[in-house]
């Protein structure tokens, strides 16, 4: 559906986004995560024509964005970040005109508005001045916006920001909805909100993509591991160390943290389906040492992002 | 085309919505009636020469205030993201907006019909001039909403827009008025850029071509010079 390649954008001599390629299959959700200041925003505002690319192609279906701008414009909806509509116009007036440039004509325009008003759950403001709405309110109306022509392809910039939680269930819910025919691109540095909606995500950090994969895969690579937190007094790494190694389906063994008269703080990494937590348990219990504290952590999303977005 | 139209409704709706029509237009009739008819009986003469005299400078401060909201608020709102990421071309939108700034010229014009309907119950009305000061008048309008586009595309502050606009319009107004500044070789120029001397011309009832073509100039390097600001944002 849509092809990136080596797609670069220069703000004067800063770069916003570098070489970054990546494809998106119809009736696809994709989320696009990263930091604040990753290039998300960037890259969707080039995505929709907004900016021009330094260099490199968008191909959307059949068509080359710097060819075929306006084509793409009709099958694209697109809900910039905050919502940022007309104050002064009234949610229907302003729906009416979005409606107008979208080319709808006068019978399926009133019928559009209809269902949209019902999907998004706009009824009771329809006579309202947008400048009134709250900012929920206000992110619907501008989902009304990005959705008016049935639009083959969505794309959202951070859709569900400064909401409250029941707003942001109901927002991610419509996107769901629409994700189930549609190919949806949404941009966040939510990660939950990235692991309730999307089938795949890719993970941009200083421009660059540092990951791409689909949900379960990248959930799948970070399950590999468990990690067993230990502080352990009376205890040197080394002896800890040997011990621990012995013990089958241990990968790694790690010092986080040795004070002087303080706690030794190790992380044993483990492969995944076991669980290994009594065997450790028994190998400290047959020695002197002093546990004062044992937990087991799983690598989520979080930790993923955490790894790739951090160590440069 | 119908796209140019349709943004070209909804600013005039805004306009006529919001008190802003209102506002500028009775301030319009009030200034160029006062100073027209404070003097008119004075020369005992039937004719608008005194009203189009005054136009150009009332028009440097009117159409600024105009004009100065219709990209520097999208630009601060962002809503321009919006508009620009629906299926039209910039062309649409620059068009769109500027007919609109044309229209509302057109709409605060038409209240002054009454000026030489009324002179013309008192005394012999040439009508020639009177049709050449209208239409003189609304290419300086146009010319004008090409300026005060061009400004409101640099910022996304309106009272900048605002002032810039109406700088450059009043230079223009101004500029064959203070030939006596500039060097001899470079008169003839100077004298040409004045948007008043061009303006006169046609108020006259003589439609020159030379004339013509220095609105549509004016017109043509301030949408042109919108079209590269606003290429130059994204």
């Amino acid at each position: 559906m849509i092809h990136i390649e080596n797609l670069s954008k220069y703000y004067k001599d800063f770069c916003a986004v570098d070489q970054i390629s990546f494809d998106i299959k119809k009736g696809e959700i994709l989320g696009l995560l990263g930091p604040n200041g990753a290039g998300k925003t960037t890259t969707l505002r080039m995505l929709t024509g907004y900016f021009m690319p330094t260099s490199g192609t968008i191909r959307v279906k059949d068509y080359l964005l710097d060819e075929n701008l306006l084509e793409i414009k009709k099958l694209m909806g697109y809900l910039p970040e905050s919502a940022p509509l007309y104050h002064n116009m009234l949610v229907y007036d302003y729906l009416d005109y979005v409606a107008g440039l979208r080319g709808l004509d006068k019978n399926k325009k009133i019928s559009r508005i209809r269902q949209l008003v019902d999907l998004c759950g706009l009824d009771e403001i329809m006579h309202r001045s947008i400048s009134e709405l709250s900012k929920g309110l206000n992110q619907r109306v501008g989902l009304a916006h990005a959705m008016m022509d049935d639009p083959e392809i969505l794309i959202l910039d951070e859709p569900t920001s400064g909401l409250d939680p029941n707003q942001i269930a109901e927002i991610r819910k419509i996107i769901r909805q629409i994700g189930e025919e549609k190919t949806v691109i949404l941009s966040t540095h939510i990660l939950s909100e990235v692991e309730a909606t999307c089938d795949r995500v890719v993970i941009i950090d200083k421009g660059k993509i540092v990951a791409n994969d689909r949900m379960e895969n990248l959930k799948q690579s970070a399950g590999q591991t468990h990690f067993i937190h230990l502080d352990i007094l009376k205890a040197n790494f080394q002896e800890v160390r040997d011990r621990l190694r012995e013990i089958e389906g241990v990968v790694g063994i790690e010092k986080i943290n040795e004070k002087p008269n303080g706690p030794l703080s190790v992380q044993v990494a483990c492969k995944s389906a076991s669980d290994l937590r009594e065997t450790v348990y028994q190998e400290i219990k047959q020695t002197n040492w002093v546990l004062i504290e044992f937990h087991q952590e799983t690598k989520t999303l979080e930790t993923i992002f955490r790894e790739l977005t951090e160590e440069n | 085309m119908q796209q140019v139209i349709r943004i070209c409704h909804k600013e005039l709706k805004d306009y006529f919505i919001s008190p802003i029509a209102y506002i500028v237009i009775s301030i319009f009739l009030l200034v160029t009636g006062w100073f027209f008819f404070t003097t008119f009986f004075y020369y005992n003469q039937a004719d608008l020469r005194n009203f189009f005299n005054l136009l150009p400078i009332t028009f440097s401060f009117l159409i600024p205030a105009v004009t100065m909201r219709l990209f520097s608020e999208e630009l601060n709102v962002g809503s321009y993201e919006m508009l620009l990421t629906l299926p039209v071309t910039f062309k649409d939108i620059l068009l769109g907006k500027f007919l609109a700034g044309v229209l509302f010229v057109a709409a605060a014009l038409v209240p002054t019909f009454a000026y030489p309907i009324f002179i013309a119950f008192m005394g012999q009305l040439e009508w020639g001039p009177v049709a050449g000061g209208y239409l003189g008048a609304l290419l300086l309008g146009a010319s004008f909403v090409a300026v005060g586009l061009f400004a409101s595309s640099l910022t996304r502050n309106q009272i900048i827009a605002f002032i810039v606009a109406m700088a450059i319009c009043f230079t223009l107004t101004l500029i064959d008025k203070m030939l006596f500044f500039f060097p001899g070789p470079l008169l003839g120029v100077i004298g040409y850029l004045g948007a008043d001397f061009h303006f006169q011309n046609i108020a006259k009832g003589i439609i020159d071509s030379r004339d013509i073509v220095y609105f549509s100039s004016v017109i043509f390097v301030g949408l042109y010079g919108t079209h590269l600001v606003m290429q130059e944002t994204s």
